[in-house]
């Protein structure tokens, strides 16, 4: 159902929006540090306007459908007292089970390279993503993605600039750079292959057909790499689950700083 | 000028010119490897909050500056010197807004 499928997207955007943002304060130059900065915060836009979708997508389900959604137990809580949901109790009140990101976005940050190489892999495939989904029928989903194309390409260009310059850099950033390349790669699967829902959403007529884009990411990929000197990574053995809930170690720390505050003082607002 | 560290980016003065402008105004300045990231370093920090629709940089030191201690030689011999102003002229009132 578009729910689930929505709310997929606007994980991908809250967890690498926050991962992004650690970054704030600490980049290697001043103007980076603000230019990263700016990326997560269009990120975290992103995330907003998926969430508040989704919140609506929610509370327009049946009662007795509402509580097989998730299992979370402090959303659940609230479905239960029949409060409507917003975006705050979706970004905040889900354990990471509930959370459909993608691996690629909770992993730490690392060096810069490894931040660039992160975001190199998500931009390509989200230019070409955000490219059809906004011809999707579904009308909310059409709207945002072809906002979110713009960032989207700024965002490309920035992180393709940075992998080129880094990877026909001086040794050292070359080295630091390929590293970060391959470290990334086997979480890259994960975004090419489709799982139940985005085929039920093909099907469907609203969802990306991600078989069409695969082979255009793979081109651009290659394409910057080669510019940056960089070798394509050759391993074919790719992590999975984060779409369907099953993350790595580092979710459980992100979550935990993301949604201290709001289950420590429930309904607190600036 | 004094000599540049060899550890840090080229400065680049940035001009930005708004929407409703005419010309590119001088927005401020910031460090970048080359022109293509003084650009996007540009967009980054100086038009975040929509100031502007249209980017020059240039690297700083393409910049020649007058001399202030030169100021008296250079422009006090204007200010004596009101035929320079077109203002002997009677305007009809068609075109009293010129």
């Amino acid at each position: 159902m578009s729910l689930i499928y929505t709310l997929r997207l606007a994980d991908d955007a809250l967890i690498l929006g926050h991962r992004i943002s650690e970054w704030t304060g600490h980049g290697p130059i001043l103007e980076q540090d603000i230019a990263i900065t700016n990326t997560a915060l269009d990120h975290l836009g992103r995330a907003r306007s998926l969430y508040q979708y989704a919140a609506e997508l929610f509370n327009q389900l049946p009662d007795a459908q509402k509580t097989s959604v998730f299992t979370s137990v402090a959303i659940n809580a609230l479905v239960a007292a029949g409060t409507p949901v917003d975006e705050d109790d979706l970004a905040y009140l889900r354990d990471s089970g509930d959370f459909r990101n993608l691996l690629l976005t909770e992993q730490p940050n690392g060096d810069w390279a490894c931040t660039i190489a992160r975001s190199f892999y998500y931009d390509a495939f989200h230019y070409f993503y955000f490219s059809a989904l906004q011809h999707s029928s579904n009308a909310a989903l059409a709207a945002i993605a072809a906002k979110s194309l713009k960032e989207t390409t700024y965002h490309l260009r920035w992180s393709s600039e940075w992998v080129i310059r880094l990877g026909d850099g001086t040794e050292e950033s070359h080295n630091r750079m390929q590293q970060a390349i391959d470290d990334m790669w086997m979480y890259t699967g994960e975004m090419l292959t489709m799982n139940a829902a985005e085929q039920e959403a093909l099907a469907a007529g609203y969802g990306v057909d991600i078989a069409q884009i695969a082979p255009l990411w793979q081109n651009r990929v290659k394409e910057i790499l080669e510019e940056a000197t960089l070798t394509l990574p050759l391993g074919t053995w790719m992590q999975q689950g984060g779409k369907d809930g099953i993350h790595s170690e580092n979710m459980g720390y992100i979550l935990a700083e993301m949604q201290f505050l709001q289950r420590a003082y429930p309904g607190m607002e600036w | 000028m004094s000599q540049q560290n060899k550890n840090e980016w080229p400065l680049w003065e940035v001009f930005i010119r708004s929407k409703a402008g005419l010309d590119h105004k001088h927005a401020g300045s910031l460090h970048a490897a080359d022109a293509q990231m003084a650009i996007e370093n540009a967009r980054d920090v100086y038009t975040r909050r929509m100031e502007g629709v249209s980017i020059w940089v240039v690297e700083s030191k393409y910049i020649r500056a007058s001399d202030p201690g030169e100021a008296a030689s250079l422009y006090e011999p204007a200010t004596d010197k009101i035929y320079r102003h077109p203002t002997f002229y009677d305007l009809p009132d068609e075109v009293k807004y010129m």
